[in-house]
């Protein structure tokens, strides 16, 4: 259908700054030309009434956007008043303008108007309202579904549960250390020059270990299995959800809560605090080197001093927080990945949120659980 | 109308030559020789696993045969690099089973999306081209700002074949039209495909299980079946064929029915 012929159209008038009378169009009027017709046809003074004929005799191409430009004219001119038409068309070009003429193709594209600034605001409040309470709801059905799994615990379902320890926990392994032991020399390594100038070398126990126990190991881990677990959980159940396989589980009769969110709860909340304690011994280990080549502090120094350091209370009000920011990570993350919506790009702006949520609240509770445990003493 | 099925004098828009592909050690195709001529409606049929859409998806340079010859528009597409591809993209429009629709964008910008990358045309002129489309392929005008997770399965059909549409192609490629759709829906695409090759002048290659869109659609099929074409010709032509696999396909007992039907409305 292509054809090198230019389009051209040629508009009859009775005198300069008078309406047209009459037109011709010739050469080949598709896609590539149609952005010239169309700035052509929009300078052009169309008349509002009496006869009005196109010669269509010149065209020698005409594909779908030519034929719409015709068409929308023709239309245009009809809707004001004119007797509009065309003639000398080739049949194939006059069966196409038939073609459009038969459906019903709106004159003017409708553009969706965009929302105002009081209507975003309002939306967004009540996106948010809607996504706390949606949240507490989604809290409330887990903590049943626990609860029926506890009185009947054969139904829990160890096999995705045992999976889950083995993606979140075991092969979170590396990269957990490895984070840790480097915040264990960061800490050392900063806090040398400082003790340093008071002779106090021996203190650098005390501060990696209280720093690592009490709070940055629990909450190193929870925000590293936050990114790399979270975010695939949102991102698993987001697409079940777009392929309807959470629907068909539905009619299948068995639980989304039971096979998909409780295995990942229960599983975290067992690998959370094992990931904690190793994530101890890999922090203090990085602030063992740490000593020893900035602080001549050996190894032996560093154990004897470890155990007046710290105090057993001082481990566990750090354990005591990771299963807690287990459950917020495992929630949030299954959470946003019911609250997808039919499309991919639903799937990428759920996770992102899940893991922005879920580190969010893991670094609230955090504080919440030091204004606590100041409380009781610890 | 503007073109039937043409003599085979003029050259073939898509020439396919003994094109073989092969899985690990499965098999799918040993050597599948076909012609398409301009303005045909082209049929390829075949059991599942036949390998139809592999056949088609090595047409449109989504995977590459292990050996034989592919001409589109009479050139050799088997190892063409993309740059070299993107102009034969352009003249040909694919329409996928399951939509393929760009489920972030509205069924118009879907349409819309094609134009603003491959024209110069101003914002406003795309989205009056898009309802062309979204209109030409039937679909009611309020389906143009809906996103496709709203539309029904064959409303998503017909958007993505208005997306195929969108560059006024010169060949069509359609996978499976008709499959999952009510048999209302159907018959709304058998009407559609007619249409728009006598009102656009396209080729159209469809791959389709459907016995009654061929019958009421198509100029011309190919039976694919044990890795060849088992047959191939106008449908009249097809039901007095002798090959075994054949027979079993256009007589079972929805192809004597599609048979029945077609002869009742002459």
């Amino acid at each position: 259908m292509a054809s090198d012929a230019r389009a051209e159209l040629t508009v009859a008038t009775s005198g300069p700054n008078e309406t047209a009378t009459g037109a011709r169009c010739a050469g080949a009027w598709t896609l590539p030309a149609a952005s010239d017709l169309d700035r052509t046809l929009a300078a052009v003074r169309w008349p509002t009434a009496g006869e009005f004929v196109v010669d269509g005799a010149g065209i020698v191409a005409l594909d779908t956007a030519g034929a719409w430009l015709l068409h929308r004219t023709l239309r245009t001119l009809c809707a004001r008043g004119c007797a509009a038409r065309i003639d000398g068309l080739r049949p194939e070009f006059a069966s196409l303008l038939n073609l459009l003429a038969a459906r019903e193709i709106p004159l003017a594209a409708p553009v969706p108007p965009a929302p105002g600034l009081l209507a975003r605001v309002g939306r967004r409040a009540w996106g948010t309202i809607a996504g706390t309470g949606g949240y507490l709801a989604f809290v409330g059905e887990s903590a049943l579904a626990l609860l029926r799994a506890l009185r009947h615990p054969r139904t829990l379902r160890w096999r995705p549960i045992l999976h889950n320890i083995q993606t979140a926990g075991v092969e979170a392994l590396p990269i957990t250390g490895l984070l840790s032991f480097l915040m264990g020399v960061v800490i050392a390594y900063q806090g040398a020059d400082q003790l340093q100038r008071f002779g106090a070398n021996i203190f650098v126990v005390d501060l990696v270990a209280l720093a690592m126990l009490r709070e940055l190991s629990p909450l190193l881990t929870a925000i590293i299995i936050a990114g790399r677990s979270g975010s695939a959980y949102t991102a698993q159940i987001g697409t079940m959800k777009v392929t309807e396989e959470i629907d068909a589980l539905r009619t299948i009769g068995v639980g989304a809560q039971e096979l998909l969110v409780l295995p990942k709860v229960v599983a975290l909340v067992i690998v959370m605090p094992l990931l904690t304690v190793y994530t101890d011994i890999t922090g203090i280990l990085g602030g063992m080197v740490m000593a020893r080549t900035k602080l001549d502090v050996g190894f032996d120094a560093f154990v004897d001093r470890l155990d007046e350091a710290i105090q057993l209370s001082s481990y566990w009000t750090g354990l005591a927080k990771a299963p807690v920011f287990a459950m917020i990570v495992a929630l949030v993350g299954c959470y946003r990945g019911f609250q997808v919506t039919g499309s991919a790009e639903s799937v990428g702006a759920q996770t992102t949120m899940s893991v922005v949520q879920a580190i969010f609240l893991v670094i609230v509770t955090d504080a919440l659980f030091s204004i606590v445990f100041l409380w009781l003493d610890l | 109308m503007t073109a039937m099925a043409q003599p085979a004098t003029k050259t073939p828009v898509v020439d396919v030559r003994g094109v073989a592909t092969r899985f690990g050690d499965a098999i799918v195709h040993e050597s599948v020789d076909l012609a398409v001529h301009p303005g045909e409606v082209f049929a390829l049929v075949g059991g599942s696993g036949s390998g139809k859409s592999t056949l088609l998806r090595e047409i449109i340079l989504l995977q590459r045969p292990a050996a034989g010859s592919i001409r589109v528009f009479g050139q050799e597409v088997v190892g063409m690099g993309d740059d070299a591809a993107l102009p034969l993209r352009r003249r040909w429009g694919v329409m996928f089973e399951r939509g393929a629709l760009f489920s972030a964008l509205t069924v118009a910008e879907n349409v819309g999306m094609v134009l603003t990358e491959h024209t110069d045309l101003p914002p406003r002129l795309i989205r009056e081209v898009a309802a062309v489309k979204i209109a030409l392929t039937g679909l009611p005008a309020d389906a143009g700002p809906k996103y496709p997770s709203e539309l029904s399965g064959g409303m998503r059909k017909r958007a993505s074949l208005a997306r195929a549409l969108a560059l006024d192609p010169e060949l069509l490629f359609l996978d499976e039209p008709t499959a999952g759709l009510d048999p209302l829906s159907a018959t709304g695409i058998d009407e559609l495909v007619r249409s728009l090759r006598d009102g656009l002048g396209l080729t159209i290659m469809m791959v389709t299980h459907d016995l009654d869109l061929m019958w009421r659609a198509a100029d011309r099929v190919a039976v694919l079946g044990h890795g060849n074409i088992v047959g191939v010709g106008t449908m009249a032509e097809l039901s007095r064929s002798d090959d075994p696999l054949v027979r079993q396909y256009f007589h079972g007992p929805r192809g004597r029915a599609a048979l029945e039907q077609a002869w009742n409305r002459r």
